[in-house]
């Protein structure tokens, strides 16, 4: 499998990425080798084997339903770049 | 062309626990914005989610109440997208692997059948955060506080096929997750929130037409509007020639009518992969025992017990087993009557059009079980008629008595004087004066035959109450007035 221009445009655009047309084919090419491993990877026989969700072997530990957060919304918004009303401000995001 | 309506629903349910579902943050509705968002919630780098107990608790409980199978190991996946009510770029979710696998639910249709509605699955997620676009000079306020609040999202089969099915389920998932007290349902606030798909397809065609999504739809009513109009853009799309376009689409309860949300709105590439910050969850078999042990009895089995030991019809015991306040409101009036079906239909039919009347519902009720149950014994004691019995749950809902004691039948029996009477030398001379009134009509009834007297015998009961304030024992009115008219 191997990427075309288009595919590494689309993905940029997803990841939010603004790659000029400069570093495209570059791009293009480190993500291609990066799948050129991968393929070989496809080739190992991996029947029977479950697919591995974590490199661990462990499992979660959980937590208790027990508030242990207090409010710091003044110290968390003191480094935010807008706030009104206690609200974080960002770029509208409908028109 | 006869169509045939199909339908799946995706509900999602916050859970009620006390903190969020992988952060420390309270989760308490209606807080001042952004006091209950800690660093997890905002996404800073550096910090790492922890699972929380109980919501898995409550999703086992869930999945144990539907007979579906657990997943005894489970992953979460992170699903991805930039939207700043989610400010990690990704919403920690269940792909592969959810902890609910597949189960049932079982629906009782209007001619009291019941259907049974397949569950695909149901898996955990967090919820994301509130946008305001309105009201900030160009810019879009972001409140936080809901952002990581534990969500179950059930999804079901597409087994539907009208939307009085579709909400007959939502009610029925909705009475459920709130039995298992898992979920408040309160709709308005978003608790319990639904996004139904919906196609068409010629009746008996085996494949399914193709599909709208309609989201998030926050209520019984507007589900089942919402899905009518839809059903009928798509016949009428299709009989003109057109074709329907798999698009999500949102419901305008304004015009009665759904639209297409924008394509890019809709241009969604999740790239699901396992969330490395979380190992897979093992539940053990321990776990699943310990918490079956907690399951509260269930709508079906009150269902059946109302039948069984109180010898309700299937439509009266689903009724009342359908809400967990309801059910338990109705088996305290049967404590204090012993009259079950006496029972049922006051708690259905007087104290049902009460609640319409004012606009409540079982979870706070304008009438206590108490005041009922003491009420209707008055009715089997025959201390009052049925009739009486109105004006008494009248005089309760307007608060009647309260101030002498706690509003009992007995308090208003007696401050109003509305004891039935039931000594017949007093109703005679009801009945006697009554009839001296009217010598006229009774010069005519007796004149009359047979088949008249029935309408005009009617016209003296009924003037035997009035003069007796209602409070006159119909039977005995009847019985007695017989006796003089044929005099």
């Amino acid at each position: 499998m191997a990427l075309d221009r288009s595919d590494v445009e689309k993905i940029a655009h997803l990841a939010r990425l603004g790659l000029n047309d400069a570093d495209i084919p570059r791009t293009t090419e480190a993500l291609n080798s990066i799948l050129g491993l991968v393929d070989q990877m496809q080739a190992v026989d991996t029947a029977g084997i479950e697919p591995l969700a974590h490199p661990l072997e462990a499992s979660q530990r959980l937590r208790e339903d027990v508030v242990s957060e207090a409010n710091h919304r003044d110290s968390y918004q003191a480094i935010a770049p807008a706030v009104e009303d206690g609200l974080y401000l960002v770029p509208k995001v409908i028109d | 062309m006869q169509w045939e309506v199909v339908i799946g629903l995706e509900i999602h349910t916050q859970l009620t626990t006390q903190s969020k579902i992988f952060s420390g943050s309270a989760t308490t509705f209606g807080s001042e914005p952004n006091t209950q968002a800690s660093l997890v919630d905002l996404g800073m780098p550096g910090t790492l989610p922890v699972l929380n107990k109980e919501a898995v608790q409550m999703a086992v409980k869930f999945g144990l109440a539907i007979d579906a199978e657990i997943g005894q190991h489970n992953v979460f996946a992170r699903k991805n997208y930039f939207y700043p009510d989610l400010p990690k770029g990704y919403q920690i979710s269940q792909m592969e692997l959810p902890i609910v696998g597949k189960g049932h639910l079982d629906i009782t249709l209007e001619d009291g059948t019941i259907k049974r509605i397949g569950v695909t699955r149901a898996h955990l997620e967090e919820d994301a955060g509130k946008s305001l676009h309105e009201d900030y000079s160009g810019m879009t306020g972001i409140d936080l506080n809901r952002a990581g609040t534990p969500l179950l999202e059930i999804v079901s089969e597409p087994d539907m096929r009208s939307a009085k099915e579709a909400v007959a389920y939502v009610k029925a998932m909705h009475a459920l997750v709130r039995y298992l007290g898992i979920c408040d349902g309160n709709m308005a606030e978003g608790s319990l929130r639904c996004d139904c798909n919906v196609s068409i397809r010629p009746k008996g065609q085996v494949e399914f037409g193709t599909r709208c999504e309609i989201k998030n739809v926050n209520s019984f009513r507007f589900i089942e509007k919402a899905i009518n109009s839809e059903i009928q853009r798509q016949i009428d799309l299709i009989e003109d020639g057109g074709k329907v376009i798999q698009q999500t689409r949102l419901y305008d309860p304004n015009t009665n009518e759904t639209r297409a949300m924008r394509s890019k709105e809709e241009a969604n590439d999740y790239r699901y992969f396992p969330d490395p910050d979380l190992l897979p969850v093992i539940i053990e078999d321990s776990f699943l025992e310990q918490t079956r042990a907690t399951l509260p009895e269930l709508p079906p089995q009150k269902r059946e017990r109302f039948q069984s030991q109180f010898g309700l019809s299937l439509y009266d015991a689903s009724v009342l087993a359908s809400s967990r306040e309801q059910a338990e409101y109705f088996e305290q009036v049967v404590g204090i009557v012993g009259d079950a079906k006496l029972a049922a239909n006051w708690v259905m039919v007087e104290l049902g059009s009460l609640l319409n009347k004012t606009n409540s519902d079982m979870t706070k009720p304008p009438i206590s079980a108490e005041q009922l149950g003491g009420m209707l014994l008055r009715i089997v004691d025959k201390t009052i008629s049925g009739k009486i019995a109105k004006e008494i749950l009248e005089a309760m809902l307007a608060g009647e008595c309260v101030e002498i004691g706690i509003g009992s039948a007995d308090e208003i029996i007696e401050q109003r004087g509305l004891k039935q009477v039931t000594d017949s030398g007093a109703i005679e001379s009801i009945l006697d004066d009554m009839l001296a009134a009217n010598a006229e009509q009774v010069e005519q009834y007796r004149a009359a035959d047979e088949a008249k007297r029935g309408k005009m015998f009617g016209f003296f009961v009924g003037q035997a109450m009035k003069a007796s304030r209602g409070k006159a024992n119909p039977g005995q009115v009847n019985e007695l007035l017989k006796r003089k008219l044929e005099g």
